[in-house]
């Protein structure tokens, strides 16, 4: 079986696309809204991943 | 009877039976996504089927490990046998994986870290599912 190495930035985001896939689909209840739902939780973890990026970068100097 | 009926009214989810939801909850446990697409919510279930998998395929793919239950203190016992069993809520495929022999020792690494966390995640995000498909089965959700 393969080993895949990804970096912290790709890995963090593979599982950000896969919870916002999940989670848009069983929290809301039209196609609409899952969809709306399910971007706006990958915006918000991106968001977050590069948020708490920067504060990690800058805290180290 | 009037009382019933007014209960069961107020309570629907008392008046479901038994075999409605849990026969979708096994196989959505046994195959992610199963207990969506059993009730016919086919691109639902392929979408977070597919999710699951592919989550637990990367972890796997990382060399992540799976968690073997420990007791101790609050914490350890926490960690290690709810992580256990968020990787047992995968279903089939943490079986097959076991069956065909997959024993990653959990070594330091950050690859092998987020292998794990990937093989954990997807027995939580399999919960999400079933949870869904129980509200399904019980008439709380469309």
């Amino acid at each position: 079986m393969p080993k895949i190495a990804l970096t912290h930035l790709e890995t963090a985001i593979l599982f950000a696309l896969l919870i916002s896939v999940v989670l848009g689909v069983v929290t809301k209840k039209t196609d609409k809204d899952r969809l709306q739902y399910g971007l706006y939780c990958f915006a918000c973890f991106v968001g977050t991943i590069f948020g708490l990026g920067w504060l990690m970068k800058l805290g180290h100097g | 009877m009037a009382d019933k009926s007014v209960a069961a009214a107020l309570n629907p989810k008392k008046s479901v039976p038994i075999m409605k939801w849990v026969t979708p909850i096994i196989i959505g446990w046994l195959v992610p996504g199963g207990g969506h697409i059993y009730q016919g919510r086919m691109q639902r279930g392929l979408l977070v089927g597919i999710a699951t998998i592919i989550c637990f395929v990367f972890g796997l793919l990382m060399r992540g490990a799976f968690f073997e239950p420990q007791t101790g203190d609050l914490l350890t016992t926490l960690i290690y046998t709810g992580g256990n069993v968020a990787n047992k809520m995968v279903g089939i495929p943490y079986f097959l994986a076991t069956w065909l022999g997959y024993n990653q020792a959990d070594v330091a690494g950050h690859v092998h870290d987020y292998g794990t966390k990937f093989l954990a995640g997807a027995g939580m995000l399999n919960v999400l599912s079933l949870v869904d498909a129980y509200e399904i089965a019980t008439g709380q959700k469309d």
